[in-house]
Order: C-alpha cells, then structure tokens, then sequence
C-alpha cells in the first residue's frame, strides 16, 4: 500500500519538470527514445559512479577490517610482538612460538574448559527453556503481548550493568563469617528450607561460581531465543494441528512430532548462534567478577577466565599472542560451527 | 508481522474463552455435551499450567530489575538488614544525585557517549545507505565478488579485529592525543556489512521499473535514493540507529581499551570502575552504585518501549547485540 502510493508520488513529482523543459517537441515518441539513450549513457557511467558509492565504506572496511586480518597472520608470526617495543626499534622473531605458547601456557586449558563447559550447559538449557515459553506463548492470547514484552526485557540491558545487579543479589554482605546479610537470593534459599551458599564472595566454590555464571547467561540469552522461535511458530501451518487434533494426539506427541521437526530450522539457527556468541563469552563474567582476577575476589590465577578473557589479557602488553589466541578462537568457532551445520543437515527438515 | 500475529490468535487451537464455562449444547446428545464438558475442564487446567509457568519465568525475568530499583533508594544501613527488605523504609534519593557528583561524573560520561552514539550512528547511516544502493542498483564490474568477500568477513570473529584494531590505533598514536581517541572511539567500527546486507536486501525489494522510470525522466541517483529508496526503506533505517545507538550505550571492550580517561570514557566503561568505593566505610557503596546502575538501564529501557517494533525486526534477523 505504502509503496504503491510513494511510487505513484515519486513518478509523477519527477515527470513533472521535465514536460516543462523546453526540449520537449511536439512529437512525444522521438523524445521519449532520446531518453532512453541518456538513460542508457547514465547506466554506463554507473561504473564510475559505483565505486563512488562505495568509497567511504570501503576506505573504512579496508583499515579496520581487511588489513587487520593480513595483519593478525602477521603479527601472529612475530614471537611476542608488541607495538610499543616495535616502536622502541625491536626486531622480532618470524616462527609459530606465539601459538605454541598460547597452548602452552598453563591457565588455557582452564579457559578452554570453562567456554566449553558454560557453552555446552547454557545452550541447551536456554535452547528448551525457550522453546517451552515460545510454545506456550503461541497457545495463549490473553496477556499474549504483555508476557512477549516482559522477556524480551533482558535483550535491551547492559551485560555488565545487569552482571553487577546479579552479583548484588547474590552476594553475601559484610565479611564471610560474620556477614550482615546473606543476601537477597540466599534469603530466598533459606525460605525454601535450603541454606546459604556462599556463591561470589571470597572463598567461594568454583562450582557456586559456575551456577550464578549459567543462571545469568541463560536469563540473558533467552530474549532472542524466544523471539525467532515464537517468529517460527507463528509461520508454522495451523493445518498440521488441525489434523492432529481431528486425530486425537496428544500435546506432548504433537510437540515432539510436529512442532520441534517444523521448527528445527529455527532451533538450529538458535544453537549455531549460541554457540558462536558461547565461545565468546567474556563480559558476562566481568559483570558478575573482577576483570584482573576472572574470579571471585581473593582468587589466584584466573579461575573463571574464557578464551575471549585469555585474549583481553594479553592483548596490552604482547599483541603477537593475543593474535594467535584469536585466530586459535577463530578456528575453533570455525570448526564447531561446521559440525553444527553438518548435524542440522542431517536433522533439520526444510 | 501483526497481521500475522492476528491471523494466528483468530486460527489459535484453543482459546481461554473457549475453556470458559461451557456452552449448552446446540441440541446435541447428553453424552457428546459430558464429553466436550469434561474436555473442556481439561482445557481449563492446562491453561492454569500454562498462565503458572509463564508467570514463574516473568518474576524470574523481571526479578532483577525489582532489585536494581528498590537497592538504589535504600540507606547503606538498610541494605546491610539481616533480612532484606521488599520494600524501602526510607527513600534514599540522594544516591541518584551521587552519580552525578561524586567520583562516577555521570554527567561527563552521558555526554561522551551520547556524542559517540550520534556520530557514529550517523556517519554508519551514510556510509551505509550509499554502500547498499551501490550493491542493490548499479551494475560494475565484480560486484558479486566484492560482495561476497565482504560477507565472508562476517564470519570472523570481531575480536580478531580488537586485537589488530587496538595495534593499529597506537600505530595511528589516536590514543593519548584528544581528537584521536574520539577518532579510535567511533571509525574502526563504524562499517557494518551486516547492516549494509540488510539494507541491500530492503533496496532490491523495491521494483527495477521504478529505477527505470526515474532514469527516463532524468532523475540523478542521488535524488532518485533520497525521495525514492530511503523513505520506502526507512523501517530498516530505525532499526539500524537504535541498534547502533544501543551498542555505543553498552560497549565496553574497545572503549576500555583506547579511552580510559574521563575526557572520554564511556557510560559502560564507567560503571565497572571503582567509582564507588567508600574510603571511609572501606567497602563500595552498593545502594549508589545500584543507583548508577539503574540510570544506565532505564533510558534504554524506555526506548525500548517505544520502539518496540523496529529493534525486535533489526533482532531477530541479525541475533548480533548492538
């Protein structure tokens, strides 16, 4: 509708002058074929003016995107590249040292395991979690919008502003042994008949850490999970459950039957995505945690650092390991991202 | 999108309504009329099931944002209780105004990120919108390869580019010199090709024959992409100004990186800091910083609300923040 009104607006405001021009001869054909030649010497400018078009962006995309990616090969190469010691007159070794002292280093196993451990729990979890509330948000219409309205809320925060909120609520108040207060979330626990935990402060457990970390990325994640699954419920062809209905299945048959296989093209994009923003998991643990401890307070050597974290750390004073760990991180993005698409190929039906 | 939205609640298996007391049969049989009654008790419950849940998760969802409120008025006194408190005893305004006076300079980081949000987010229009309409509209020679070398760059992750970029800004000296760190805040990730993708596949929507036409009247592209392109694509246009408005409001790795001074820093960057740490109580002064917290959150709350429709269709074909 709109676009047939701008269409008719545009055409005849443009048509207008040029009736006008004093070129316009009496014979209106011959005219018109005059046009069409400009026309067509305006199209074999475009050569030109394309790349004009293009310029600013690709001026841009050329510093900061595609030279930085001949640029990490090379500094990946330069063992302990630094630009302030380039700048000072250092030579740099050519060899693979940078990648073999990434692997090396002791704490990149433990950054390694948490990115997979927080990927392989908070995927999944956020993957059903928001599945049942986009299925359930389908079959209900009172308050439909209002419910759609109050999840979509965690998407439009400040990880890190919200990080700190969480770490209000769990932590305790006051020093450890002798605390104020609990806090808000184990005051909770403890209504429940459960009892206190200690879950950020200084002496907590690795695994008391771990759950406040997945509780806060699945609440984080779940908004845009249930925002395209709910878009694919809705394309979803009511008939399918009308014939299911005419047969009497049950809800949870034609969930697993019905809903999950038309919808997996969608679950699938939802895990792919999950997984690439997983491996990137870093500014959710600094909400929660200190930046230089990557753990709760008093903590030594990085309990919690991910292999984005691993990468910020060194990224200050040794450039040339920083680069290497990105493109490992790249390629290991890379890899899982493949073995994602070769399993959604063989399990999601299009 | 709504009148989807509406097609699917008109077509929807079962209702509340329907699941209301039932119905006296239209002449039925007694046995076909207990069935459907019994059926329909069944609907009830399910329902109940269903309304529970979502309610569990919209408490779990909004929990957070109850917290950050009622801890940014509370007394440091009253935020120590024993037992925490549901409601504040005393309203603690106070805190708000600690944002702006004390060592967080609130105001100052406001500016800066407003100035860097509105820059940038115009400079990226422009760039854009003219990068987009070369892609959709004009023909030249390897295109398609330019094109498909630039999505290609999307599979990279950004923070490669954090790495060489920050390289690249000192070789540049922009950090530590005024204007530079302006410049190192808002150029290396100025060029989105997501979002000159998006806006090529908006553009190509649009008819040929429109292009055409405007041609044979000797309409100049510039003027035919102003009064033409843009007004039809303009939806897409918001979704990308408040996306991107929203990333410079949330960025917190590169700024960190190059522009840690007041003269620059950003809201976020801001925030993580010491900002409220109490010399004297030598512990951070929670209920101030919650405060801070919320001033942060609220304005992107609040756009949110209000543009509701255009930053869930930038969403959810992106899945990117910001």
């Amino acid at each position: 509708m709109d676009e047939e009104k701008i269409l008719t607006e545009s055409t005849s405001e443009e048509s207008a002058p040029a009736q006008e021009s004093p070129e316009g001869a009496p014979g209106g054909k011959k005219k018109f074929s005059e046009r069409l030649k400009k026309a067509g010497r305006w199209l074999g400018h475009s050569q030109l003016k394309a790349w004009l078009y293009l310029l600013p962006a690709l001026v841009i995309l050329a510093i900061f995107t595609v030279y930085p990616i001949i640029n990490t090969v090379r500094i990946s190469m330069l063992e302990d590249y630094s630009f302030l010691k380039e700048k000072g007159g250092t030579e740099f070794l050519v060899n693979f040292n940078n990648f073999t002292n990434v692997v090396h280093y002791r704490g990149f196993l433990t950054c390694m395991g948490n990115t997979m451990l927080l990927t392989v729990i908070t995927v999944p979890v956020s993957t059903m979690l928001a599945l049942l509330i986009a299925v359930g948000l389908n079959s209900i219409k009172w308050l439909k919008k209002v419910f759609q309205t109050i999840f979509f809320l965690p998407y439009v925060t400040n990880a890190i502003a919200i990080g700190m909120v969480f770490k209000a609520m769990f932590e305790i108040i006051g020093p450890v042994n002798s605390p104020s207060s609990v806090g808000i979330i184990n005051t909770i626990v403890e209504a429940f008949g459960g009892s206190a935990v200690n879950w950020v402060n200084e002496g907590s457990s690795y695994w008391a850490n771990m759950a406040v970390l997945i509780f806060f990325i699945v609440w984080n994640a779940l908004p845009f999970k249930i925002l395209v699954l709910l878009g694919g419920l809705q394309n979803v062809n009511k008939q399918y459950y009308d014939a299911a209905k005419v047969d009497g299945t049950s809800r949870f048959r034609i969930f697993w039957r019905i809903t999950v296989p038309l919808l997996s093209p969608m679950i699938a994009y939802v895990v792919i995505t999950g997984f690439i923003g997983g491996f990137k998991e870093y500014t959710s643990i600094i909400g929660i945690f200190d930046e230089s401890l990557m753990g709760p307070p008093g903590s030594i050597g990085k309990p919690l650092n991910t292999m984005v974290g691993y990468i910020y750390g060194t990224i200050n004073n040794n450039q040339g390991r920083a680069s290497a760990a990105a493109l490992i991180l790249f390629a290991v993005i890379f890899v899982v991202t493949m073995i994602n698409l070769y399993v959604s190929k063989k399990r999601v039906h299009y | 999108m709504e009148q989807l939205q509406s097609e699917i609640k008109e077509s929807a298996p079962e209702l509340p309504e329907n699941a209301a007391p039932a119905p006296q049969g239209e002449g039925g049989e007694v046995d076909v009329e207990k069935a459907s009654k019994k059926q329909k008790i069944k609907k009830t419950f399910v329902y109940i099931g269903l309304y529970a849940f979502l309610t569990i998760v919209a408490i779990v969802v909004l929990f957070p944002f109850y917290w950050m409120l009622i801890s940014s008025v509370k007394t440091v006194a009253e935020y120590e209780l024993r037992v925490p408190t549901f409601w504040p005893k005393t309203f603690k305004w106070d805190n708000f105004a600690l944002a702006f006076t004390g060592n967080l300079h609130l105001g100052r980081l406001f500016l800066n990120t407003v100035i860097v949000g509105v820059v940038s987010t115009i400079l990226s229009l422009i760039v854009t919108v003219l990068s987009a309409y070369a892609f959709a509209r004009l023909e030249f020679k390897g295109k398609n390869i330019l094109f498909a070398a630039l999505l290609a760059t999307m599979m990279i992750p950004g923070e490669l580019f954090t790495v060489t970029n920050y390289v690249t800004v000192n070789e540049f000296n922009w950090v530590g010199s005024d204007f530079g760190e302006w410049l190192a805040l808002i150029l290396p990730f100025l060029v989105s090709v997501f979002y000159i993708y998006l806006l090529r596949q908006n553009f190509m929507q649009i008819p040929n024959e429109l292009y055409l036409a405007a041609k044979v009247d000797g309409t100049s592209d510039i003027k035919y992409l102003w009064r033409v392109m843009i007004p039809l694509a303009s939806p897409t246009l918001i979704s990308i100004t408040i996306l991107k408005m929203m990333g410079a409001w949330n960025s917190y790795i590169w700024p960190n990186l190059v522009a840690r001074d007041l003269a620059h820093r950003l809201v976020t960057v801001g925030l993580r800091g010491e900002a409220f740490y109490d010399e004297i109580l030598q512990k951070t002064n929670m209920p101030a910083q919650m405060a801070a917290v919320v001033l942060v959150t609220i304005p992107l709350l609040i756009v949110f609300l209000c543009f509701r429709k255009y930053i869930v269709r930038g969403v959810s074909r992106s899945g990117i923040k910001g």
